[in-house]
């Protein structure tokens, strides 16, 4: 069952990121690397990560979307519309993404990933948001509240340093 | 255009029908707000399809709108589940045993009934499909296609009329009849006041609701959600 659902996923998501660059026009490019997307997203969901997979794909529509219309706004040609060519400089980009790939890829097969102890958490929702911002909980708020311009800024920062480097210490 | 209406059942997916869902997925709510949000696609590649200028405002148009209505909706979903400390459809309902959560949260319930409109382009929303733009994303199209399309904007609109039932209005709980019943009776009360308002309320233009939304509408919502955390904490973790 889970590899029936994983390949054809994961040859959907390589094919249309793929297809991002053979395609000659701006909104069929977007709209593919949005495929490509949505199927990444069903392999977290995959994984048993449901907020993340599903957070993913919701992200990823509403992003790719608004890119599209950036993208198409500027372009040089009338409204990016016309067909155009998605590549340039195509020795030096198969240059550097082959080298990232190798790179990237060696350190996933060559890094000694941990063992699971015990089994699956009930709520990995709930393990994976107290993981991310548990200590950094009151980080985070005095950062959002800096955004609103009330505070100098440099009091914002001070008052950021002081909780960050309390909550490492604690 | 066959994302809108998949996008709907998708999204219907999650909610409970008294005691029949059919997902029980632990993040319910994300999904119908993912689901939801695949409108965004499916209506801008309906509007580029044609290759034709007012068929594409109209895809433009509903771009702008969903930058308006989605923070809000967003904030209200969080309201709801902040509420029942959960994001799992039915744990929200069984949060609502003594009170629903229309009646302290009425904020959340107005945000999230203007971004149903709002996602099904309808109503006062209609402005992607209007008709100063002879019918926008709609302009170009006919037969089975308009067909697809037109369905899909109801079936959005019917999912978002269900949702409200578990969010809001307490899901099956009700005397008498049996709770499907009640699922029913209230998604059909919801979708009636909803069409009812639709043919009354005027149209919105997307630039004026984001000024709306985004100066208005965020902030009370966060203040509502504020409110609600506020709430369940000084009550241990237990709502209303």
């Amino acid at each position: 069952m889970t590899a029936a659902v994983f390949w054809p996923l994961a040859v959907l998501a390589a094919a249309s990121g793929v297809m991002v660059f053979r395609f000659s026009s701006m909104a069929r490019a977007t709209i593919s690397l949005l495929v490509s997307f949505l199927a990444a997203g069903g392999l977290v969901i995959l994984l048993g990560l449901g907020y993340l997979g599903v957070v993913l794909i919701l992200m990823m529509v509403m992003e790719m979307i608004i890119m599209a219309v950036f993208m198409i706004a500027y372009m040089m040609n009338p409204a990016g519309l016309i067909q155009m060519s998605m590549v340039h400089n195509q020795r030096g980009a198969l240059a550097i993404s082959a080298t990232v790939f190798v790179f990237l890829g060696s350190g996933a097969v060559l890094a000694t990933w941990p063992h699971q102890a015990g089994g699956r958490p009930s709520d990995p929702t709930f393990q994976l948001g107290s993981a991310l911002m548990g200590t950094q909980m009151l980080t985070m708020i005095i950062l959002g509240s800096c955004s609103s311009r009330r505070w100098s800024a440099r009091w914002c920062w001070r008052l950021t340093g002081a909780v960050m480097t309390g909550s490492a210490t604690s | 255009m066959l994302a809108v209406p998949v996008a709907g059942v998708l999204a219907a997916l999650v909610i409970p029908f008294g005691a029949v869902t059919a997902s029980r997925m632990s993040v319910g709510v994300v999904w119908f707000n993912a689901m939801e949000v695949l409108t965004w696609a499916g209506l801008w590649m309906a509007g580029w399809g044609p290759d034709a200028v007012l068929s594409l405002i109209g895809g433009y148009r509903f771009v702008a709108q969903g930058l308006a209505y989605q923070l809000p909706l967003m904030f209200a979903l969080i309201t709801a589940a902040a509420g029942a400390q959960s994001l799992n459809v039915a744990q929200i309902v069984s949060a609502q045993r003594h009170v629903w959560f229309v009646v302290w949260m009425p904020a959340a319930f107005a945000v999230f009934l203007a971004a149903v409109y709002a996602f099904s382009f309808l109503g006062p929303f209609a402005y992607p499909a209007g008709r100063d733009l002879a019918g926008g994303v709609l302009a170009e199209l006919s037969g089975a296609d308009r067909l697809v399309l037109l369905a899909g904007r109801w079936l959005l609109l019917t999912a978002g009329a269900g949702m409200a039932v578990p969010l809001f209005l307490g899901g099956g709980a009700g005397p008498v009849v049996p709770a499907w019943a009640w699922s029913a009776l209230k998604t059909l009360a919801v979708l009636a006041v909803l069409v009812w308002g639709g043919a009354r309320l005027p149209a919105v233009r997307a630039d004026r609701y984001v000024e709306l939304a985004w100066v208005v509408l965020i902030p009370l919502t966060i203040a509502q959600a504020l409110a609600v955390a506020l709430v369940v904490l000084a009550r241990g973790g237990a709502p209303l």
